[in-house]
């Protein structure tokens, strides 16, 4: 149990968590009122009608209609509020947002594969952002399995022959644990592995650097999606130079001096913009990309910027 | 009359020797039979159970291989399910009490019967082979495709419950007939012991739904024989469908397992509250109702399967409208009570139990029947809880009170009530002490069938096993003081409980060979004990027959009337 778990619920961890959860609540709560009720009665009727003399014989009681047909009408009642409320939460758990990040998984006998759209694939541990909608695409390539995350309140199953899918937003950073609950075999009970949810910035290093079996050059290619606002690779001009042929020129700055674009002046425009300022642009590129992006993305980007003629 | 004295010619003794017994056709011998059957498999399947507790007492491996618990919690489901739980309650007390109750010398085919019962023994070796030709793991659903991937063993075990479930077909055929055919001048449908209710709603259930086995062994064959593709998803075919296929036979099965428990309960709770049972004709109503209702719900097995979305909400309503019924009954047992005359001998300490543990089982059906909780819940150990409450809490809970209250009329002998009563008391809180952690280290998030565990879930695990050893105890003191009771027990009289249905009131104890020596007539609904005055004013033990059959009535002349019933 965690900072918001209880005796009964493990964390909630996602956004409709705490949706399920209140459902679970109002369950459990009316079940264990009108159960109360009943073991009452029951206990107050052993009481108050035990056997005290063994030859009397009660009369047969006049049954009230009414009270008959409110045992029947209120929990009619109960129950169908129980059913809508329930099926309008199943419907959003049911409904990824279109927005969503996809990530396939993959179950087999017993571990779980995560690939992400980025070409990165995992294992044991299933990077997320936090505060992104993450819908997985599952299949598997032997039995059935099911995905399971506690935190989540989310599950399904994982069959053979038909993609199904599951989606979450994780509502804060942290480690989350998969199950399988489907039976699956022998180690069925080892076929387990984490959520790992991280902001998005971390999210995007840590995908970079699992795309490691990516030549640099296209890796660097990968990167470039973040760049293309500004900086062209067919040589139009943009808000920022560029880079068609970039590499090996030498390059007129603001300030009048001159720089050959090698890979330690790419680089440093790259984490450090504002150190040389191309003549005729604005000093407008943000200093982010020293964080966001790994030295293995970074230098990729570089090997990319290397190619373009 | 001499008649009515112990010690007479009776059916245990009016014929000697092996032979006697393996071909009889007397249906009370054959459901004594089925006693000793049913529980040899209860004992298997009840140390499998307490094996398998052991195992989870800690993280990691504890006194078994992962392949041996995974063998072990299959086999113990099976026996329970199919060899125990479906058969206990219909094949034992049924056929002992249900032809004497409808005051029949025999049920309408008593060849069939015997039939039955070999056909069931039959169908227990096949399943049983299963473990010969091949390893059988994964739980009683046995869903494609993995059950077909690890061998042959499936088709072992799913014909083998298609023969079992045979058995239950000519049983139920039997009753159904015999319901119709066979009652005593005067009883009425209105007048039957809601036992008979029960049981003639679970027969349409047995032979409505088992042919439904017989037709997924069948194409699980035609799939493995001839590489047609059906479930197997290599082939073409769809493993979902075969959960589809198991689940429209067991969810009807649930209900063969859980009616004859409605039953028995309504007995007892009218019996020994010496009352008319509230509502009589909801509750019978009501079982045949849920037994049509029954076939329409097998889709609540899979909101997380891969079923359209459409489905899972079309089945989750259809539940509640068998969960609202089963609410009000409970209601009914605990009126019953209201203004009666409570006995706690150790049959009604079972009902009352019933009562407890049912509901909690009930209203962890609901919870589990509202589709959005339903996601997180599904194959956790809160399920396991759940159909523990529901199957042990309300079948085998029953199915001990039904043998306590028949058990002096099929043995003769009493038992000794106060070990009786520590027994119940051992039973009751083990079983909570077993089942109650689970729903909570379910809703935590412990999937089922889990050989090994996250350390956050050992401390529910040790309460679940030392419940078990509780519950263990209580159920082998159940077998000793019964056993010992056959050797040394005091002689039963006639009418222990002061119950008013035939077997009671026009038996000796034990029963005849031929049950009555001539036809009874009766004259009063089985609960209308204020029509029964003078049996009662001598005591709560009733110690002679209203008739021994010879169809003169002891009753005054005026009729019950129809609405005396009601």
């Amino acid at each position: 149990m965690g900072d918001n778990g209880s005796v009964w619920l493990p964390d909630a961890m996602s956004t409709l968590a705490g949706e399920v959860d209140a459902l679970f609540w109002f369950v459990f709560w009316a079940s264990t009122i009108i159960f109360a009720m009943v073991i009452v009665a029951k206990v107050y009727f052993m009481v108050k009608f035990r056997r005290t003399d063994e030859t009397y014989v009660p009369e047969p009681v006049e049954e009230s209609k009414v009270l008959e047909a409110v045992w029947i009408v209120l929990p009619t009642i109960l129950t169908l509020i129980v059913f809508t409320w329930g099926f309008e939460v199943f419907v959003k758990l049911n409904t990824a947002p279109p927005d969503s990040y996809e990530i396939s998984v993959r179950a087999q006998q017993w571990s779980w594969e995560f690939q992400y759209q980025e070409g990165a694939v995992s294992y044991t541990e299933m990077y997320v952002p936090v505060g992104r909608p993450v819908k997985l695409v599952m299949n598997s390539s032997d039995v059935l399995h099911s995905f399971f995350v506690p935190d989540f309140r989310i599950k399904h199953d994982v069959i053979p022959n038909r993609y199904t899918s599951v989606w979450f937003e994780a509502t804060q950073a942290g480690e989350y644990d998969i199950y399988c609950t489907e039976y699956c075999g022998t180690q069925h009970s080892g076929m387990m592995a984490k959520v790992v949810a991280v902001p998005q910035d971390e999210f995007n290093k840590w995908i970079a650097e699992q795309s490691q079996d990516l030549p640099p050059a296209e890796l660097g290619l990968q990167v470039y999606a973040q760049c293309q606002a500004c900086h062209s690779v067919d040589g139009s001009a943009g808000i920022g130079p560029t880079l068609a042929g970039l590499y090996g020129t030498t390059r007129p700055l603001a300030d009048g001096s001159t720089v050959v674009a090698d890979e330690d002046y790419l680089l440093e425009s790259i984490v450090n913009p504002m150190a040389k300022i191309a003549e005729g642009y604005q000093p407008v590129m943000p200093a982010m990309f020293s964080s966001t992006l790994s030295p293995k993305q970074l230098d990729g980007l570089v090997a990319y910027i290397k190619t373009l003629e | 009359m001499s008649h009515s004295a112990n010690g007479m010619v009776n059916y245990l003794n009016h014929d000697k020797g092996i032979k006697s017994w393996l071909f009889t056709l007397d249906h009370k011998r054959i459901g004594i039979m089925y006693l000793v059957a049913v529980s040899l498999a209860f004992l298997a399947g009840g140390i499998l159970a307490l094996l398998v507790r052991i195992e989870l007492l800690a993280p990691g491996e504890t006194i078994m291989s992962a392949d041996a618990y995974n063998q072990s919690f299959t086999l113990h489901a099976v026996l329970m399910i199919f060899a125990f739980i479906i058969p206990a309650i219909p094949a034992v007390m049924g056929n002992f009490a249900l032809p004497i109750q409808l005051g029949a010398k025999d049920v309408a085919f008593p060849r069939l019967n015997l039939a039955s019962f070999y056909i069931y023994l039959i169908g227990a070796a096949i399943a049983m082979s299963a473990l010969i030709v091949g390893r059988i793991d994964g739980g009683w659903t046995f869903y494609t495709p993995y059950s077909t991937s690890i061998g042959d063993g499936i088709l072992f075990v799913t014909a083998g419950v298609f023969v079992m479930g045979f058995s239950s077909i000519l049983t139920g055929l039997n009753f159904i007939v015999t319901v119709h055919k066979m009652r005593a001048p005067g009883l009425t449908w209105n007048r039957l012991p809601l036992f008979i209710w029960s049981i003639y709603a679970t027969s349409i259930v047995q032979v409505l739904a088992t042919p439904v086995i017989g037709i997924t062994v069948l194409l699980l064959f035609l799939e493995k024989a001839f590489q047609i593709g059906i479930f197997d998803p290599a082939l073409g075919g769809d493993p979902v469908l075969f959960q589809h296929f198991f689940w429209f036979y067991s969810h009807p099965a649930v209900y063969i397992m859980i009616l004859p428990a409605f039953g028995v309960v309504s007995d007892l709770m009218g019996t020994f509250s010496r009352h008319q049972v509230s509502g009589y004709k909801f509750v019978a109503l009501s079982s045949v109702a849920i037994a049509f209702l029954g076939f329409l719900v097998w889709g609540h097995h899979m909101f997380v399967s891969g079923q359209s979305a459409v489905s899972s909400v079309v089945f989750s309503l259809i539940t509640y409208l068998i969960g609202i019924p089963t609410g009000v009954k409970v209601i009914n047992w605990v009126q019953t009570m209201y203004k009666g005359s409570v006995q706690f001998k150790s049959p009604m300490l079972y009902a009352i139990m019933f009562l407890f543990t049912f509901s909690i089982g009930g209203f962890t059906g609901i919870m589990l029947g509202v589709l959005a909780i339903d996601i997180h819940l599904h194959d956790t150990y809160f399920v396991v809880a759940h159909f523990h409450y529901v199957m042990m809490g309300g079948n085998v809970i029953a199915a001990l009170g039904g043998l306590h209250y028949w058990w002096p009329k099929m043995t003769g002998k009493l038992y000794n009530e106060t070990q009786a009563k520590i027994a119940a008391f051992l039973v009751f809180f083990g079983f909570n002490l077993t089942f109650f952690p689970q729903f909570i280290m379910g809703a935590q998030g412990m999937p089922r069938r889990y050989y090994d565990y996250l350390p956050q879930y050992e401390g529910y695990h040790q309460l679940s096993t030392y419940g078990s050893w509780v519950l263990g105890v209580g159920l082998f003191l159940i077998a000793y003081y019964l056993l010992v009771s056959v050797f040394k027990g005091k002689k039963a009289g006639l009418n222990p409980w002061g119950a008013l249905t035939l077997e009671w009131t026009h038996t000796t104890t034990p029963p005849d060979h031929h049950n009555f020596l001539e036809t009874p007539v009766v004259t009063r609904g089985a609960y209308d004990f204020h029509l029964a005055r003078h049996l009662f004013e001598h005591g709560g033990e009733v110690t002679e027959l209203e008739g021994m059959g010879d169809g003169a009535s002891t009753l005054p002349e005026t009729p019950a009337t129809e609405d005396a019933t009601v």
